[in-house]
């Protein structure tokens, strides 16, 4: 219910810059998530948009307005908290219809709204234990379900299903993306699992040290990264990437060589994905390679790969027909969907390498 | 079986040694006393301390004869409930909230300027309050009074003794409040702070529902202790006022100290001391029992086999 977008906004502590000038717009209604390594600012983030944070510099906008004055408990956010922040003295149902204190709702309604917040979240049989009796994943959803009781306009969760097994974490999903679509909360989500990211998202925000290194749909980061920070970031088991010297047509890399599509120059980085390479029995054509490991994932199966431009990680189906560890056999690549990057790290657009 | 399975059987005999440092300190300083003391509160031994006679006179004083003992009770009564409520931890609560609300700096400003009179020997301080409510034109109060006021000079030490003891009392006590709870309130946790301002707390609300319950553990020890050890000392009071004028700033304590050492009764007096000593035990006990599970038995961070 809210239109944000953060104009050349940063954040510093002291001399250090641990959010660099950043610009930023989410649509009304969007859900975001926000990926980066521990310590890029995601946490940051938020608070800035909570308004727990002051910015150095910028300006932090709702629905066009700038709101770098507004106190945090006049924005209407809702903020579940990476470590949960419950209030320690009062019991589940006090944490949870704790927000409603301050906002004109009568006793009836107040419990009522309490009661359904926690059924959502499945904690209901808890509402009257203190924090300190449930474990990490119940206080986690009691953080959750303080924050949507108030029904936010900006709902900012800061690594919400980080504690929760499997099934719940996907059943938490579901719910809060439901329910996030039903009132139409704008939505940030910090995470660290990117099935979560990509099933969640509308979008995803990849930061990097400070800074945004990209930001696009689940899709396009991982099949057009800007560069090879994100390619290794987004996609697990991630992608491999190989260094080589790249004259005219022909890509050196190792021992081994590979065409492209254009001629270029210089230090080029290729990026395979491991789902984009097939193993066969060698003599079906394609690099010829030598099985060095074997990584069982439960459906499928990562294989490490010997090859002549160096090691390659394939991903195969648990029953796929693939020669044993030792055995010498072959890597078809699915060429379309390769990634060439340049001397800095850059993407290099319309460039693959033939198949 | 690898060596470093150190059977639990064998840590048993190692307590005794441990303790033992501590054990004989604790009886040689604090159980023999005890026990003299008991001894003496039975005799009738007197300023020459020739003992003659084994007696339960000391006692039938006490709970009856003595009749300066009602008035001694109010007084040490009124004197430890008003520092103990307005001071040691009021004013503790008060100076610890808002010295952690201002800046850093001026806070540990302040907390530094009512932690001086702690750090300062008891004669000092309690000469510089001689001086303050000195019944002379001279004194700093009536300085004060007369010369701003226009108002004819007080005499609190005779007037109004009793606050006098507990103004002195309370402004060393309630530094101690202000370090233990200033602690407390620097280890919330920041988050909660947040949470409670997303939430929409204003200011006010965030100190009643996010400070003040953090205080609550806290604030229980801080009144027994300090009740404790008003109920005990009275050095100020010896100092400032000498219990008059008359009885009238006698706490307990000093009673028992004027009746031993300034009448000479040593046997009365060891005899009052016993009854002090057995009210502060019951307070302890009644303590545990009423608060035990909150403050002192509550479970163990590392459970030890
Ligand atoms: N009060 C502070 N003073 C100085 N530096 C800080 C402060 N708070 C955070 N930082 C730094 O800012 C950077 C970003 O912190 P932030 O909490 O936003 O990381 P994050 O992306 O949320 O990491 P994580 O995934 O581990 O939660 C970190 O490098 C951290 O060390
Ligand atoms: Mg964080």
């Amino acid at each position: 219910m809210a239109q944000i977008a953060f104009e050349q906004v940063s954040k510093s502590w002291g001399e250090t810059e641990v959010l660099r000038p950043m610009d930023l717009s989410i649509a009304n209604g969007e859900c975001v998530a926000i990926l980066g390594p521990s310590g890029c600012g995601k946490s940051t983030t938020l608070f800035l948009l909570a308004g727990l944070y002051a910015p150095t510099s910028g300006k932090v906008l709702f629905d066009g307005h700038v709101v770098n004055g507004v106190d945090a408990r006049d924005r209407n956010v809702g903020i579940v908290f990476q470590s949960y922040a419950l209030y320690p003295h009062m019991t589940v149902r006090a944490n949870i219809g704790f927000p409603l204190r301050f906002q004109k709702v009568d006793k009836d309604d107040l419990s009522r709204r309490v009661v359904e917040a926690a059924n959502l979240v499945q904690i209901d049989e808890f509402l009257d234990r203190k924090p300190a009796e449930l474990s990490g994943g119940q206080q986690q959803r009691v953080a959750l379900a303080r924050a949507l009781v108030k029904q936010p306009n900006i709902l900012l969760l800061d690594e919400p299903l980080s504690n929760l097994d499997a099934t719940l974490r996907m059943s938490m999903r579901a719910e809060i993306r439901a329910i996030q679509r039903r009132l139409g909360m704008t939505t940030l989500i910090v995470t660290h699992d990117q099935i979560e990211a990509m099933t969640m998202a509308d979008r995803i925000i990849c930061m990097s040290r400070g800074a945004v290194a990209q930001i696009g749909t689940p899709d396009e980061l991982y099949r057009r990264p800007a560069d090879t920070f994100v390619a290794g970031f987004i996609g697990s088991p991630p992608i491999t990437l190989l260094e080589g010297d790249a004259k005219g047509e022909t890509l050196h890399i190792g021992t081994g060589a590979m065409t492209l599509t254009a001629s270029t120059a210089g230090r080029i980085t290729l990026g395979l994905r491991p789902e984009d390479l097939r193993l066969g029995a060698p003599g079906q054509g394609g690099l010829p390679a030598r099985v060095v490991t074997v990584e069982p994932l439960g459906r499928e199966v990562l294989y490490g790969v010997e090859t002549a431009i160096g090691r390659l990680h394939v991903l195969a189906m648990a029953g796929d027909a693939v020669p044993p560890a030792g055995e010498p056999a072959a890597v078809q690549i699915d060429a379309a969907h390769s990634l060439l990057f340049d001397a800095g790290g850059r993407r290099i657009p319309n460039l693959n390498i033939r198949p | 079986m690898s060596q470093a399975f150190v059977p639990v059987r064998c840590r048993r005999a190692r307590p005794a040694l441990f303790l033992a440092p501590a054990a004989s300190l604790l009886l040689l300083f604090f159980l023999a006393p005890i026990v003299i003391d008991v001894g003496i509160a039975f005799t009738n031994m007197g300023e020459s301390l020739k003992v003659t006679a084994w007696t339960l006179k000391n006692f039938d004083r006490i709970l009856g004869a003595d009749r300066m003992i009602p008035l001694i009770l109010l007084t040490t009564f009124l004197y430890v409930t008003a520092t103990l409520f307005f001071f040691n931890v009021g004013l503790g609560v008060v100076l610890a909230i808002t010295t952690t609300a201002v800046s850093d700096r001026l806070g540990a400003l302040f907390r530094g300027i009512w932690i001086l009179p702690r750090m300062s020997p008891a004669v000092i301080y309690a000469l510089l309050w001689i001086w303050v409510v000195d019944s002379s034109p001279q004194g700093l109060l009536n300085q004060v009074v007369t010369g701003i006021f226009g108002l004819a000079p007080l005499n609190l030490r005779n007037d109004h003794p009793l606050l006098v003891i507990i103004l002195a009392n309370g402004f060393v006590g309630a530094s101690f409040a202000m370090v233990v709870l200033t602690s407390t309130i620097r280890s919330i946790p920041e988050h909660l702070f947040h949470a409670a301002r997303v939430d929409g707390a204003s200011e006010w609300s965030v100190l009643r529902f996010v400070v003040l319950p953090s205080l609550k553990g806290p604030v229980w020890f801080i009144t027994i202790y300090q009740a404790l050890s008003l109920l005990v000392t009275f050095e100020y009071i010896l100092l400032i006022t000498n219990g008059g004028p008359v009885y009238d700033s006698t706490t307990y304590a000093l009673y028992v100290y004027r009746r031993a050492f300034e009448g000479g009764h040593y046997a009365y007096g060891a005899a009052l001391a016993i009854a002090l000593m057995l009210f502060g035990v019951c307070f302890t006990l009644l303590q545990w029992r009423l608060f035990g599970d909150g403050m002192n038995r509550t479970r163990p961070r590392i459970e030890v086999l």
